[in-house]
C-alpha cells in the first residue's frame, strides 16, 4: 500500500516536472525565435509562409464566416421582429462578429487548418532529420523555419478575422435584407450608427492578436519538440489542436472580462 | 603525432537517461584518411557523429576538431566550425520544399554573400561531381534512395569542409548505388582534401575504401587499427562481427529463464 502511494506521489512529481520543463523550452523557443534579427531573404521565407497559412486558409475562413453571419441573420431576424426592432439586425450582427465571433471562430479553425499544418511540418522535418541536417550547415533551424512561420501565423490571424467578420456582416445582410426584408438602409446606417471602433473593433482585433501569437506559439513549438516519430508527430498534431482551441476559449473569457467587463 | 589528428576525442562518456553509450572512449581521426567507424546496431555510432558535430553534449570528456575543444565554444564559433563539417545523414535529410540544384545551394545561400553568377558555378561542379548535374531541376521526390543520397553528399561537401561524416551511408541501397556511395567517398575524399569519417556496419564495403578502423561495441572501443591488423584479430568479437557470426560473444539469444523451465511452466 505504502509502495502504491509512494509510486503515484513519484509519478505526480515526474508528470509535474515534465510540464515545468516543457513550459522552459517553449519559452526557449518562443524567445529565440521572435527576437532572431532576420537575414537578407528573410522577408521572402515571411511572404512564403504568408501565402501558405494565411492565404490558403481564406477560403474556410470566408465560406465559415458567410454561413454563421447568415444564421445570426436568420436567429437575430426571427428574435427581433417579435418586438418590431428588426432594424437592430444590422448592429446584432456586426457586434457579436466583431468582439466574439470574429476572433473566436476564426481562430478555432484557424488552428485546426493552419495550426495543425504547421506542427506537422515541422515534425516530419525533425523526424526526417531536414533540422539536424540545417544546424549541421550551420544555419539555426529557429531562425531559418520556425521563426518566419510563427511570424506569419501572428500577422495573418487578424487580419483574418476581420475578413471573416467582414464576410459574416455580408452573410447578415443576404439573410435579413435580400430575404426577409429588414431595410438596407437601417441595416446599415443603425450598424455604422452602433458599433464604435475603439471599443468594438479595435478589441475584437487585439483578442485576434493574441489568439494568432498563442496559436503560432503551441503549433511551432508541439512540431519543434515533438518524438520524430509518427506517433510522435500524430501526438503533437493532435496537442497543437487541442491545447490552442481551449487557450483560445479561456483567453476570450478573461480578455472579454478586461474589455468588456466595467 | 598528434598534430596530424583532425579530431581528437578523449575520455568521452555518454549516457541517454540510464542507458549508457560511450563508457570513457577515446579515438583520433587522423587527417586526409578515410576512417570506418564499424559496430553492431545501437551501439551510439550516430550519437558519436552528432557529439563530434556538436548537436550532443557529453557528460564528461572532450571532442577536439582541429584543436577546439567543440563543446565549449559559444554559437557563433560552434557555427563556424560546423561550416567546416559535412554530414551526411542516414535518411539523406534533403529539404523536400526545394529542387537538387536549390537543395545544394541552400548552404552557400545561407553561409555566404556571394551572388547568384557564382553560386551557378559552384553548385554544378558540385553536382558533377556525383553525376547528378542533369538532375538539377527535379525535386527530392523525383529521386531513388541512391540518388538522394549523391545529392545529399553534394550539398554537403558544398562548403568545402575539411571533415566529411558519413552516417551509414550504404543503408538500403541496391547494389549499383552502393558501389556508387563506395568510390565515390574515396573519390571526393581524394580529391577535395577531405578527411573522412565513415560510420557504418557494411563492413565488406567500408572495409574497401577505409585506411583506418574502429569497432565499437557496448560503449567501448573493442578494436582499432590498420585495416589489415583489424582482418587479422584474435578477438573473438571481432571476428564475430568482421565475419557475421550469428552467435559468439554477441549471443544469438537475448536474456531468458532455462528454456525447459519456461516451456513446462504454468501460464
Amino acid at each position: 500500500m505504502m509502495n502504491y502511494i509512494q509510486n503515484k506521489l513519484r509519478s505526480v512529481g515526474a508528470q509535474t516536472l515534465d510540464g515545468l520543463a516543457s513550459v522552459g523550452r517553449a519559452t526557449e523557443v518562443v524567445i529565440k525565435a521572435s527576437f532572431i534579427l532576420p537575414r537578407i531573404g528573410g522577408f521572402s521565407l515571411l511572404v512564403k509562409q504568408l501565402f501558405s497559412i494565411g492565404v490558403l486558409s481564406l477560403l474556410i475562413i470566408s465560406v465559415a464566416g458567410f454561413f454563421i453571419g447568415m444564421v445570426l441573420g436568420l436567429q437575430g431576424y426571427t428574435t427581433l421582429v417579435k418586438f418590431g426592432a428588426e432594424n437592430s439586425l444590422g448592429p446584432l450582427v456586426a457586434l457579436s462578429l466583431v468582439r466574439e465571433l470574429g476572433p473566436v471562430v476564426s481562430a478555432l479553425l484557424f488552428a485546426g487548418r493552419a495550426g495543425s499544418a504547421l506542427t506537422a511540418e515541422i515534425g516530419l522535418m525533425k523526424a526526417t532529420e531536414q533540422l539536424s541536417s540545417m544546424e549541421m550547415m550551420a544555419v539555426d533551424p529557429l531562425r531559418r523555419v520556425v521563426a518566419p512561420r510563427m511570424w506569419a501565423g501572428i500577422i495573418s490571424m487578424p487580419l483574418l478575422a476581420a475578413i471573416f467578420s467582414a464576410v459574416g456582416i455580408l452573410g447578415g445582410h443576404l439573410v435579413g435584407v435580400d430575404w426577409l426584408g429588414v431595410d438596407a438602409g437601417s441595416y446599415w446606417a443603425v450598424m455604422q450608427d452602433k458599433v464604435d471602433f475603439q471599443a468594438d473593433i479595435m478589441n475584437g482585433v487585439w483578442k485576434s492578436v493574441v489568439f494568432g501569437m498563442v496559436i503560432s506559439w503551441i503549433a511551432v513549438f508541439r512540431g519543434y519538440d515533438c518524438i520524430p516519430n509518427s506517433e510522435g508527430i500524430s501526438a503533437a498534431t493532435t496537442k497543437t489542436v487541442v491545447h490552442s482551441s481551449l487557450a483560445v476559449l479561456g483567453l476570450d473569457f478573461v480578455l472579454t472580462a478586461i474589455m468588456f467587463g466595467e | 603525432m598528434s598534430d596530424d589528428n583532425l579530431i581528437k576525442i578523449r575520455d568521452l562518456s555518454f549516457s541517454r537517461g540510464s542507458r549508457i553509450i560511450f563508457n570513457n572512449i577515446s579515438l583520433d581521426i587522423p587527417k586526409g584518411k578515410v576512417v570506418a567507424i564499424m559496430g553492431p546496431s545501437g551501439t551510439g555510432k550516430t550519437t558519436l557523429l552528432k557529439l563530434i558535430g556538436g548537436q550532443l553534449t557529453p557528460s564528461s570528456g572532450y571532442v577536439e576538431f582541429e584543436g577546439e575543444n567543440v563543446h565549449q565554444l559559444g554559437r557563433k564559433d560552434l557555427y563556424r566550425i560546423r561550416k567546416k563539417m559535412g554530414m551526411l545523414f542516414q535518411s539523406g535529410a534533403l529539404f523536400t520544399d526545394m529542387n537538387v540544384y536549390d537543395n545544394v545551394a541552400f548552404p552557400i545561400r545561407e553561409n555566404t554573400s556571394l551572388p547568384e553568377a557564382i553560386i551557378r558555378p559552384l553548385v554544378l561542379m558540385k553536382l558533377q561531381a556525383v553525376g547528378l548535374r542533369g538532375a538539377r531541376n527535379l525535386m527530392p521526390s523525383e529521386l531513388s534512395g541512391g540518388m538522394a543520397r549523391r545529392v545529399a553528399m553534394a550539398r554537403a561537401v558544398s562548403l568545402d569542409p575539411d571533415l566529411m561524416m558519413y552516417d551509414e551511408p550504404f543503408t538500403g541501397q541496391d547494389p549499383i548505388s552502393m558501389g556508387v556511395l563506395v568510390q565515390l567517398i574515396r573519390l571526393l575524399n581524394d580529391a577535395l582534401n577531405l578527411t573522412s569519417v565513415v560510420v557504418s556496419h557494411d563492413v565488406p564495403e567500408v572495409m574497401s575504401i577505409a585506411d583506418y578502423a574502429y569497432i565499437i561495441s557496448g560503449g567501448k572501443v573493442l578494436a582499432h587499427g590498420d585495416i589489415e591488423q583489424i582482418r587479422e584479430s584474435n578477438d573473438q568479437r571481432v571476428k564475430q562481427f568482421m565475419e557475421g557470426l550469428p552467435d559468439g560473444p554477441v549471443p544469438f539469444h537475448y536474456p531468458a529463464d532455462d528454456y525447459k523451465d519456461d516451456l513446462l511452466a504454468k501460464g
